[in-house]
């Protein structure tokens, strides 16, 4: 069973980077790797079809990664029934890799779908406490969500008229004829707040600490991890290139709703004593940064929200599963019980200082370049500037509950309940099956810490097409290219 | 005298080709023949009852797919306008036929726990089915009416079957007297309508009224020539003969007997009445609507938008809180038939909209027996009795049967790659495409509801604390024969799920 699963979880992955290798950049705009299938419902215009392009291409490869490290871990955890759980996750893995893969809007909502249900039992079978509420909770909150991202959907479906769900045919249909004002507005709403349920936007974000901090760690891991960047991809992929002007018109909605995210949540992270609810905190906290890069609808702005998220996955999900090792060893979450286990487990803290340094936007990892990235779009405009001054609250705030859980985890005197355990002996450092997954989360955040390009590239030159300039609000470029044309006549008037 | 006899019998032979309704007089033949297999059967040959009821159907069914074709026959007319059949129809017939045998299975599992006369159970269904594949193929209001009737007769005695159980009394008494009532406001409809259009003076008028079409031809001409007394005796004609069909189908303001017939009448009883009795419901409305009174559509669609909101509401937050299984099928199946409406309002305005109903339906079906199949298996003898809790750590216990009903109640609560999310796609789109936004929005949020009470279950089943003593109970574990329907039911809802197009009824 541990070849057939390690295979299972390792061929996803290995899959992924063999066809960014083969990804041919000349393509922005297509698709690579286009597979179409028929299922029956050609009549109205829905078919299975799969592709990547620059901007999924980073959340497939992602999805894998974080998929590989999961499996790995849950591999070895002494759940019962283990089978079941780790079929469950590759389930839920297959709905990931294939939700991002989908051109078709249809299936990107169907394996999203796909993707829940294995969530849903598995927070209910290997959950800790309060699990049956917490899921029970997290189930309406998302389907709300997805249901309104699917009238959404519907809604884009039946007014453009296209008769097709294919993405490629409904940008090009609605490049040619966009929507009415009003109509755009409309959809757009359905499809921000369906999505923004999905990412836990403030205030929608309620089910998401409670869910996460009863959840087992590999379904945490990929919720949190991968399958929460289903409704970002969905606005920047979807929403806002289609139905411009209605992200204009919600432009101030994104831009309020993410600082509540950034300062609010920012706050009530703070004030968290359990660790895992304070990640679960911290992660709806981080998606603000993603929705203001969102909101900057400029290539920069959108492509750092885009690194941010893929970033962002990766850090989650190597913190929820060191959490996990920390409870192991601890036998509790609560962090003011805790203290001085890096005497014990130095291998340990040190992974976990670089994932809490990675989630604070330390250089050297990827959620740096996401980070800065997005502030530069704000800073770019007028009328987005003053929002990077909160946003960098934010980071303040994420840096102290960051080294403060560190430091109340790791380092000080241990408190009087701990003590004794700490001192019996029975805590060990990291064992490989926790360092093997460990390792390869940190190399991912490394490696787009150290190379954003691998990324950003390709999905720069996709964001350049669906993000036109004339439509983005950079003044900026304007005033740099455009008023020394527009000089240019004025001065042969004279 | 004798020209004259010749002439008639010319006439009959010419009209009336009974080879149209073989399967329906197949089906009455053979549930006499099971009457008097009882009476010739020695007592330990009995049990072949059931097996030649059920068997004796599915010849039926082949019947009906293959002599009388299974779609595109065209539209034809039988018995001087009295029934007309075409695709729909067919594909109805098929559908009754197919809920009919699964009652008949679940019957049987139902009757083995219980001391009660077994044939007279079998013999009912068949009728039942038979009347309701006249019923949905009938155009003109006498047939309708009689069709109707017989199955509700036969319901009566079918809801009060269990004659020791007080729970079975009180649903039957319920269901009679509330069903007598709808009955009635039906006829009044019905005579309403007769009447005003078979009054000489006005434009229109037929001798024949009661004939959908010839009903629909003097609406049609005179919706804006009528004034005062004519006009409002034609639409409240049209109104109590709707209420009279909201009544078969659980909408608000007629469910109220909905939650006490389903708990009370024996559990396959319940399933005929959730899946076959409710579709036929819509199907005729579908017919009304389309045919007599589409000229009313101005004046129906406001009242019948009122009655799909509340029916999806009331379904959705009445279910919530209950903790009996059978009370809680009964609700949430209101609340689906809230949705259907939605979808049957949307067919007056996008024509495909009542493939989306069918298909629906088809879903409904599917999903519905498999979850009504563990019920059967996982009751014990007190049928009524049948509480949430009794789930607890069902999954563990009976894998099979926990998987069955997880298919179940996901496909009711529209999850992919399940049937019943494809049905609630094609649902959803017709309605945005007649522009229903306000239907849509509160389907939606019975929708979001609905997850609560049907999750609620499979967590039941799933979640529960794993330290509860397991006994395998081996009373209630299913059988060969019962896996394989039970599977093929999953099945089919996964491949309909998966690939919409294996059900012939979307173009």
């Amino acid at each position: 069973m541990r070849a057939l699963s390690v295979f299972g979880f390792g061929l996803p992955l290995v899959i992924g980077i063999m066809l960014y290798g083969l990804f041919d950049p000349s393509l922005a705009g297509e698709y690579n790797f286009e597979l179409r299938l028929p299922t029956g419902l050609e009549s109205i215009g829905i078919y299975l079809h799969l592709g990547l392009n620059g901007i999924s291409m980073p959340l497939f490869l992602l999805a894998g990664m974080v998929g590989l490290a999961a499996g790995l871990y849950a591999m070895n955890s002494k759940a019962e029934r283990l089978h079941l759980y780790l079929a469950l996750l590759l389930f839920m893995l297959g709905g990931l890799m294939g939700t991002f893969a989908s051109i078709d809007v249809f299936f990107f909502y169907f394996f999203h779908e796909f993707a829940l249900i294995p969530t849903f039992l598995m927070i209910g079978i290997w959950g800790g406490a309060g699990r049956r509420v917490a899921a029970i909770e997290m189930t309406i909150y998302l389907t709300l969500g997805a249901l309104l991202s699917l009238l959404g959907l519907i809604a884009l479906y039946v007014q453009s008229g296209v008769d097709s769900f294919s993405l490629l045919e409904l940008r090009n249909y609605l490049s040619a004829q966009a929507l009415t004002e009003t109509v755009q507005n409309n959809i757009f709403a359905l499809l921000l707040f369906g999505f923004g349920i999905l990412v836990s936007l403030f205030p929608f974000h309620s089910w998401a600490p409670k869910g996460y901090a009863v959840a087992p760690t590999g379904a945490a891991m990929l919720h949190a991890g991968v399958l929460k960047k289903f409704g970002l991809y969905g606005l920047l992929q979807i929403a806002a290139p289609l139905l411009p002007s209605g992200a204009e018109h919600w432009f101030p909605w994104i831009v309020w709703l993410a600082l509540g995210n950034i300062i609010l949540i920012g706050l009530v992270t703070m004030a968290q004593k359990d660790l895992k609810m304070m990640l679960g905190y911290s992660s709806v906290m981080h998606m603000g940064y993603a929705f203001l890069g969102i909101a900057c609808f400029s290539v920069v702005g959108v492509g750092g929200a885009l690194l941010m998220m893929v970033a962002h996955g990766l850090s989650v999900a190597l913190l929820f599963m060191l959490s996990t090792c920390v409870y192991h060893r601890s036998q509790t979450f609560d962090l003011s019980s805790m203290g001085g286990l890096a005497t014990k487990a130095p291998v340990l803290a040190g992974f976990f200082v670089a994932a809490t340094m990675a989630s604070i936007g330390l250089p050297g990892f990827g959620n740096f370049w996401g980070e800065f990235t997005i502030f530069v779009a704000l800073a770019e405009t007028d009328m987005t500037k003053w929002i990077v001054a909160p946003a960098a609250i934010g980071i303040v705030i994420s840096a102290i509950y960051g080294l403060r859980a560190v430091s109340n985890i790791f380092f000080g005197q241990a408190k009087e309940s701990f003590k004794e355990r700490l001192e019996s002996g029975q805590i060990t450092d990291l064992q490989p099956f926790e360092k093997l997954p460990a390792c390869l989360l940190i190399g991912g955040l490394l490696l787009t810490g150290i190379f954003p390009r691998i990324i950003s590239d390709d999905a720069n030159r996709e964001l350049a097409v669906l993000y036109p300039q004339e439509q983005s609000n950079l003044p900026i470029i304007e005033s740099v290219i455009l008023p020394a044309e527009a000089d240019a006549p004025k001065e042969v008037t004279h | 005298m004798n020209e004259l006899l010749i002439e008639f019998l010319g006439g009959f032979t010419k009209t009336n080709q009974w080879s149209a309704i073989l399967p329906e007089i197949m089906l009455g033949v053979l549930a006499l023949a099971l009457l008097g297999a009882e009476m010739a059967l020695p007592k330990n040959k009995q049990t072949l009852i059931p097996r030649l009821a059920i068997w004796g159907q599915v010849i039926v069914l082949l019947v009906v797919i293959g002599c009388v074709g299974w779609c595109n026959v065209g539209e034809s007319e039988y018995f001087s306008g009295l029934i007309i059949q075409n695709d729909m129809t067919q594909i109805m017939r098929a559908f009754f036929l197919v809920s009919s045998i699964v009652v008949c299975y679940l019957g049987q599992i139902y009757l083995s726990k219980q001391s009660l006369p077994k044939t007279e159970f079998y013999a009912l269904v068949l009728i039942i089915a038979a009347a309701m594949m006249l019923l949905v193929q009938s155009a003109n209001f006498v047939m309708l009416f009689v069709a109707l009737e017989t199955v509700t007769v036969a319901f009566y005695v079918l809801v009060a079957y269990s004659r020791t159980s007080q729970f079975s009394l009180e649903s039957g008494l319920k269901y009679l007297i509330l069903g007598a009532l709808s009955s009635g406001i039906l006829l009044f409809g019905i005579v309403l309508l007769y009447g005003i259009a078979g009054s000489p003076e006005l434009m229109g008028s037929s001798r024949d009224s009661l004939n959908y079409n010839e009903l629909a031809n003097f609406i049609t001409l005179n919706t804006n020539n009528l004034i005062g007394v004519d006009n409002m005796i034609v639409k409240i004609g049209a109104l109590l003969v709707v209420a009279g069909i909201c009544f078969k189908i659980g909408a608000v303001p007629f469910q109220i007997w909905v939650p006490d017939v389903y708990q009370g009448a024996p559990t396959p009883v319940t399933a005929y009445l959730a899946v076959a009795s409710k579709a036929a419901g819509f199907i005729v409305l579908i017919q009304l609507l389309h045919g007599p009174f589409i000229s009313l559509k101005e004046f129906l669609v406001p009242v019948l938008s009122v009655i799909a909101a509340a029916t999806i509401l009331f379904g959705n937050v009445a279910a919530v809180t209950q903790r009996n299984v059978k009370r809680l099928m009964g609700l949430s199946g209101i609340a689906h038939a809230g949705y259907l409406l939605v979808g049957v309002i949307a067919s007056l305005y996008v024509p495909w909209a009542v493939y989306a109903v069918i298909f629906y339906l088809v879903t409904y079906l599917l999903a519905t027996f498999a979850v009504f199949g563990v019920m059967s298996l996982a009751a014990d003898a007190d049928d009524a009795n049948q509480e949430l809790d009794h789930y607890e750590n069902f999954a563990r216990k009976r894998p099979f049967l926990g998987g069955v009903l997880v298919c179940g109640l996901g496909s009711l609560a529209g999850i992919p790659p399940l049937g019943g999310f494809i049905g609630k796609l094609f649902l959803f789109v017709a309605a945005f495409q007649a522009g229903l936004y306000g239907l849509l929005g509160i389907s939606v949020l019975g929708v979001v509801i609905s997850i609560y009470y049907y999750f609620g279950w499979i967590r039941e089943c799933y979640f529960s604390a794993p330290s509860i003593e397991v006994v395998d109970d081996a009373s209630c574990s299913a059988t060969l024969a019962d896996r394989i329907l039970l599977g093929a039911l999953v099945v089919a809802t996964v491949v309909i799920g998966l690939l919409p197009a294996a059900l012939p009824i979307i173009r």
